[in-house]
């Protein structure tokens, strides 16, 4: 059964293109049939985060506008077996496409893929009514900052008006050390604000930066922020990996020092 | 000497950001569809075959920049491998 997930936030920066680009190709890795698609239309992205912006010949519009048909735009990543790319086009914009259009686009993606990831820009508008419109879930990525909670909770509201229930939450860019010394909100704190589950935390990974210079997702690497996206990707794909959501018992010092202190108390 | 770049083995990653990053301008800037270079391409190919015999498939045209920085201009670069040159 084919499922078409949204990657939205609302807010800007906060990392929907890095966590579409690593969690299709965890996907990928995992054997499923992914195909990743940047409805960023006039500022795309997912194309260099991936490292295949030499490789585009045609995008998005070109095939909704029937300038060509979806095999020709489709970017086949050859790292990966069964990662395809759908970039967005960089000189059009976004009110070139319609959520009718997208709607189509969407059914003739999950005829051929198991996972459609659907990358939407910044912002309510008409990008973000594109990129929903033939989507049945939705991941919600934040950072915990109160302007980044605050968009995650309007998008909340707007996505339930879409018949988008079941959207899940992503923290990224989580510092377990400012959490710590009670300088950042911290994952109960955010769950309590916006009352969605909870797919995953990504914690604040300077490889991140280094994974994007390079085009090759973080996912594959040992890095701690790859290893959380392959929980995440595991999550997705209903394995029961076990999150950490009430306060200070993420890092290992803090399990051993929970560990210790509970047999001190026994 | 620089002896950063003597025991640097891998280019740095922000280097190769550096560069993917003004390519990815230049196409931006120049909109240049892939379908319209394709057109220049056969067109350069369909002139120059007049007059000389030119290895086709290993012929490279690339859209890369001259000149540093932000001033710099886009340029269409050709490199056109000569078979031979036709006789009258």
């Amino acid at each position: 059964m084919s499922q078409v997930i949204v990657v939205t936030s609302g807010k800007g920066g906060v990392g929907k293109t890095t966590t579409t680009a690593n969690l299709g190709t965890g996907l990928a890795l995992k054997g499923k049939r992914v195909v990743l698609v940047d409805t960023d239309i006039g500022l795309r992205n997912l194309d260099v985060v991936m490292g295949l912006e030499n490789r585009i010949v045609y995008d998005l519009v070109d095939v909704v506008e029937g300038t060509c048909r979806l095999k020709q735009a489709l970017i086949r990543d050859k790292r990966y077996e069964g990662l395809m790319l759908l970039p967005a086009a960089q000189t059009r914009n976004k009110m070139d496409v319609n959520p009718e259009q997208m709607k189509t686009l969407m059914q003739e993606l999950r005829d051929n893929f198991d996972y459609v990831i659907v990358d939407c820009p910044a912002g309510i508008e008409q990008g973000f009514v594109n990129a929903v419109a033939g989507a049945d879930d939705a991941i919600i990525v934040t950072v915990p900052e109160v302007s980044a909670v605050r968009d995650a909770d309007r998008i909340i509201g707007l996505l339930g008006a879409n018949g988008l229930t079941s959207a899940r939450l992503l923290i990224n860019r989580y510092n377990q050390a400012m959490v710590k010394k009670g300088d950042m909100l911290d994952t109960a704190d955010i769950l309590d604000i916006l009352g969605i589950r909870l797919l995953g935390i990504v914690p604040e990974d300077q490889a991140i930066v280094r994974s994007s210079n390079l085009g090759e997702p973080i996912v594959t690497t040992a890095n701690p922020a790859g290893q959380a996206y392959q929980n995440v990707v595991k999550r997705m794909l209903g394995e029961d990996v076990p999150l950490a959501v009430s306060k200070d018992d993420t890092g290992f010092i803090a399990r051993m020092r929970r560990i210790f202190s509970r047999n001190k108390g026994a | 000497m620089d002896f950063g770049l003597f025991f640097r083995r891998k280019q740095a990653s922000k280097d190769i950001a550096k560069k993917r990053l003004q390519i990815v301008l230049i196409h931006d800037k120049t909109d240049i569809s892939p379908q319209l270079a394709m057109r220049i391409k056969n067109d350069i190919i369909a002139c120059i075959s007049r007059y000389i015999d030119i290895d086709e498939s290993a012929l490279e045209i690339e859209l890369t920049r001259l000149g540093e920085s932000h001033r710099a201009k886009a340029a269409l670069v050709a490199n056109i491998p000569i078979l031979g040159v036709k006789k009258k």
